[in-house]
């Protein structure tokens, strides 16, 4: 750990309330089958007699269209959350320990152990920061909607009634998952909305206290193998390295915390698991790790910075660093430099001597000696233009869609951002009508080297915001793009660059993930999780603002378009 | 030809108008690429506000443009944006005559020595002809108005746009050779930005060529027209800083202005090389340094004054590049402006030697500047080393391809009187090598 105020051995854990924290639960559980929901009343009034200052804000959502996974469309919700003061501090400072409120018997415990902690925590002396005890209702949209309360700002079109009680900066948060009365292990979640990571020293401290009261964490559903230099050992951790790149990659936050890290606060989700093993934990040792935890953050001098923020994590223990991965990825990078480069070096030696028969179809060079970019403007906006109809269109045209077939609104959405998507593969027969006198191989070598570099830059960026979605991007494209020509065997390329595009990679990262989780998936059921992702993904986009989607379609897509032009350049 | 600029005009303003009205204007006027603390139209809201209750405008720290800016926008305010396209569309129509008038010189002057049998032999592929001339007036308008770095400074109403226009009037009137006129926009730069001031020698000399006037420490014309200009010049300065005084009734704007553009007090993250130096510097040490680092615009003007005597307008376009790349508080906007002219050395193409590189290097600067500073501001992961990295390697490459275009102009210049297939004593091809 980098952090100096988090040393290990300054915190004793003294959490009793087990069987309090199971009581409140089962109490929870009860009230919340009668609410039919979220009980709001009765966790204000328990949260209030425990002696925290309580407020609720609610919100509402109209989704751009209709959730079938979770099956909703208006969403209409309640967050409540109680502030614990600081006896020591003048409430610039705060900590969030947030629970989802999810549907059925989920995260009854995870409320219950929420309660005891703040009952426990309210009798201490030593809190320097406030603590915030939050439940969120339905998951992600509540939490967006009670940060961007608290911060009072407006980045999604959420609306939610103001909030009249707030607690200084967050620094850190937690949110636990947590469902049954044992638990066999913990496992934990980094990765936040847009691949954005918390700093590595939360991570450790887990870690820490993990170790410290003996309980087994795992990262991915992965448990860290005991040996570490065999080759089994390194195929393990490559498979945990592999989870983590592929949820990264896809932008999602994989709990609640993932919304608190684009607000510049540390967070981490932690899920209890309890699985056939034979040891079990009780609540007690649970909640002695999250109040090691608290308190080791309640001495935070400063905002966690020390440590790392770009890193992955083959195991809990290990991580490889930016330092490591970046030049790596830097060398693919360089595979689309040095190909725009040699084509320049081509092109510039063409225009030095135009007689050169090798670089032009022969007279054509005689008249037009200077290299124009004019023909290469056609292309350029016709793939941008597709690539904003991809964006747009799905959503503003669902309406139409919904009358004139017989498709649910999701449903309508998802086909026609496939239907566009393989729209654009016919476009080099159209853009050829636009252009005119663009037949030689100078033109296709210009669109060639744009389009390389276009994709360099991309993919540059990209990997600078979330590594992970770069380099899935990047290995699978690069190779191809760097190789595709109009000469040569056309079949075979095309198939190649029909198998690079960024939707099939998408396919092949869903069936590599359910291989990774092992639990193989046939082709139908992937294709069902393909179009769900799809529909995820535009949810994603329009309800936190992650750019995957929109950073696919306006950019990634048009890019490959480009390449899909150079191929069937005449 | 004037069918296509006034197209070219069209599709800027369309780009422009479309600009405004999107929801992008708000973000790009918030970047600090674009807007720096002198030319933020933040700040020029600021200043009116404070003028409108009756307050100097700069108290406050806040507000440091000169006082007729602040004048300009006290009458014009709800045309703000309108101001802002008219000053591009004059700045590019400028320019565009400029260019057209230079060309004209430039022909006559090569005419006129091939007559005079002063090239070499066998440079036929190197002397310019009228056909690839003529559209080089249209390109640089073009590459003005259609510059992102100067849509964008558009967009942000940076008063970088009215910087520009006046400096492109002060080329403009250079190139037809008012003297009184070049003086008095040359003022008029000075007293906007201060640093424009080391373009009155590449005026003077361009003045001096077209009068003839040899450049010699013993010549009496030389003198008494270097004192003439340089006296219009101080004296239209003068009654400026005097117009500015009786404006606001005070001298506040002298320290607020210029004492700001020299001592560099803000150290908000630019394009520049400023910021992050003097924000790690020990305070002690700071005086030195600004001035090691003002020093660099004026430094670099005697000998290239020397060396480029012959090319006053490659002069002016050098030290403006300079000024862009060395002043206190850049802003793409500045870039845009010597950008403009690169259409105008096209025929240095065959002789540059990384034009590749340095365009993809300052492309892919320019994209990286809002992601790192994402990562660094919003996201919490980077730091403002990242953004600085950039920085540094952008300012490096703008560096590079302006040494890269001066070698290949003296390149050219060299060849054209030694011949193009130089060769050695005992008779092998040899190669040309720039020290």
């Amino acid at each position: 750990m980098s952090e100096n105020s988090m040393g290990l051995t300054m915190v004793e854990e003294q959490f009793v309330y087990g069987e309090r924290a199971l009581s409140y639960a089962r109490e929870f559980a009860g009230h919340k089958k009668k609410a039919g929901g979220m009980p709001v009343a009765w966790l204000e009034k328990t949260m209030w007699n425990l002696g925290l200052e309580v407020y609720k804000q609610s919100f509402a959502r109209t989704l751009p269209f209709p959730d079938e996974l979770r099956e909703r469309y208006m969403v209409k919700g309640t967050n409540v959350y109680g502030i614990l003061r600081a006896p020591r501090a003048a409430s610039t400072e705060s900590l969030v320990l947030s629970v989802p409120c999810s549907q059925g018997q989920q995260n009854n415990q995870a409320v219950g152990l929420m309660l005891a902690l703040a009952s426990y925590f309210r009798g201490q002396i030593y809190w320097a920061k406030d603590i915030i005890f939050l439940v969120n209702e339905h998951d992600l949209v509540g939490m967006e909607a009670w940060l961007e309360a608290y911060h009072n700002v407006n980045v999604t079109e959420i609306q939610s009634s103001g909030m009249l009680g707030r607690a200084g900066a967050i620094q850190a948060a937690v949110s636990l998952e947590l469902s049954s009365d044992v638990i066999t292990s913990f496992d934990l979640a980094v990765e936040g909305l847009n691949g954005q990571l918390p700093n590595l020293d939360l991570v450790n401290l887990f870690y820490a206290f993990c170790q410290k009261s003996n309980l087994l964490c795992t990262i991915q559903g992965k448990l860290q193998r005991s040996d570490w230099d065999s080759l089994p050992a390194y195929l393990h951790s490559l498979q945990t390295l592999l989870l983590m790149v592929l949820k990264q990659g896809s932008g999602r936050p994989q709990g609640d915390h993932g919304l608190f890290l684009r607000y510049h606060i540390e967070a981490v989700t932690v899920r209890g698991i309890n699985s056939f093993r034979q040891y079990k934990y009780d609540m007690g040792a649970v909640g002695k790790t999250l109040e090691g935890m608290f308190r080791k953050l309640n001495n935070l001098l400063e905002r966690l910075h020390q440590s790392y923020f770009f890193y992955l994590l083959p195991s809990l223990s290990r991580f490889v660093s930016i330092g490591v991965y970046m030049p790596a990825f830097g060398f693919l990078i360089l595979i689309l430099v040095l190909k725009a480069l040699d084509l320049w070096m081509k092109l510039s030696r063409c225009d030095v001597d135009p007689a050169d028969q090798s670089c032009d179809g022969g007279p054509m060079a005689a008249e037009e000696p200077r290299p124009s970019l004019l023909p290469l403007v056609p292309p350029l906006l016709i793939c941008h233009a597709t690539g904003l109809a991809l964006y747009f269109v799905p959503i503003l045209g669902q309406h139409m869609a919904t009358q004139h077939f017989p498709v649910s609104e999701s449903e309508a959405v998802v086909l026609t951002v496939i239907a566009i998507y393989v729209a654009g593969l016919a476009l080099p027969h159209n853009t050829h009508r636009v252009l005119t006198g663009a037949g030689s191989d100078r033109g296709w070598m210009m669109l060639k080297l744009l389009s390389l570099l276009y994709l360099a830059i991309q993919l540059g960026c990209i990997a600078l915001i979330n590594f992970s979605l770069g380099f899935l991007l990047a290995v699978t494209m690069v190779p191809v793009a760097a190789a595709v020509q109009p000469t040569g065997p056309k079949a075979l390329q095309a198939v190649l660059l029909v198998l690079v595009t960024p939707a099939a990679t998408l396919l092949f990262g869903i069936f590599l993930y359910h291989e990774l989780i092992e639990y193989p998936i046939s082709v139908l059921e992937g294709w069902q999780r393909f179009l769900q992702a799809i529909a995820e993904g535009l949810l994603d986009h329009h309800l936190y603002g992650s750019v995957v989607f929109p950073f696919v379609a306006l950019f990634v897509y048009p890019c490959w378009l480009l390449l899909w032009n150079v191929l069937f350049w005449k | 030809m004037a069918a296509p600029l006034v197209l070219v005009l069209l599709v800027a303003v369309t780009v422009r108008a479309v600009l405004y009205r999107s929801s992008l204007a708000g973000l790009i006027s918030e970047r600090v690429e674009v807007a720096s603390p002198l030319n933020a139209w933040k700040r020029v809201v600021e200043g009116l506000a404070l003028l409108d209750l009756g307050v100097s405008p700069y108290s406050g720290d806040v507000f440091h443009e000169t006082p007729l800016v602040i004048y300009l926008f006290h009458f014009l305010i709800d045309y703000a944006e309108l101001v802002f396209m008219i000053t591009d569309m004059l700045t590019a129509v400028a320019l565009y005559l400029a260019v057209q008038d230079y060309n004209k010189v430039l022909f006559k002057k090569q005419k006129l020595l091939i007559e005079l049998d002063k090239y070499a032999p066998d440079v036929a592929e190197l002397i310019r002809t009228p056909m690839e001339m003529h559209y080089i007036p249209l390109k640089v308008a073009l590459f003005y108005l259609l510059n992102p770095y100067t849509v964008m400074s558009c967009i942000a109403k940076s008063t970088c746009a009215i910087n520009n226009t006046v400096i492109a009037f002060f080329i403009l009137a250079t190139i037809k050779g008012s003297a009184f006129l070049s003086a008095v926009f040359l003022a008029l730069a000075t007293y906007q930005s201060l640093y424009p001031l080391t373009l009155f020698a590449p005026a003077l000399l361009y003045l001096l060529q077209r009068q003839f006037i040899p450049v010699k420490m013993k010549n009496k014309d030389f003198w008494f027209y270097t004192v003439q200009y340089a006296g219009l010049y101080l004296g239209s300065l003068l009654v400026i800083i005097c117009l500015s005084f009786f404006l606001l009734n005070s001298w506040d704007f002298i320290p607020s202005v210029y004492g700001f553009i020299l001592s560099v007090p803000d150290l908000t993250p630019n394009v520049g090389l400023f910021w992050y130096f003097f924000a790690e510097m020990f305070e002690h040490f700071s005086l030195f340094f600004v001035c090691v680092f003002q020093i660099n615009v004026f430094f670099y003007t005697i000998p290239l004054a020397v060396k480029l005597k012959e090319h006053p307008v490659f002069f002016m376009f050098v030290q403006l590049a300079i000024i862009s790349i060395f002043k206190s508080y850049p802003t793409v906007g500045d870039i845009a402006l010597y950008m403009a002219f690169l259409p105008l050395w096209s025929h240095l193409y065959r002789f540059l030697r990384n034009i590749f590189i340095l365009s993809c290097v300052l492309i892919v600067c320019s994209v990286l500047f809002p992601v790192l500073w994402h990562l660094w501001i919003y996201a919490g992961s980077a730091n403002s080393n990242f953004y600085y990295a950039i920085t540094l390697t952008f300012n490096v490459g703008q560096i590079l391809l302006i040494s890269d275009y001066f070698y290949a102009f003296l390149q050219r210049e060299y060849y054209l009187t030694h011949g193009l297939y130089l060769t050695r004593k005992d008779g092998t091809e040899a190669m040309l090598v720039l020290k």
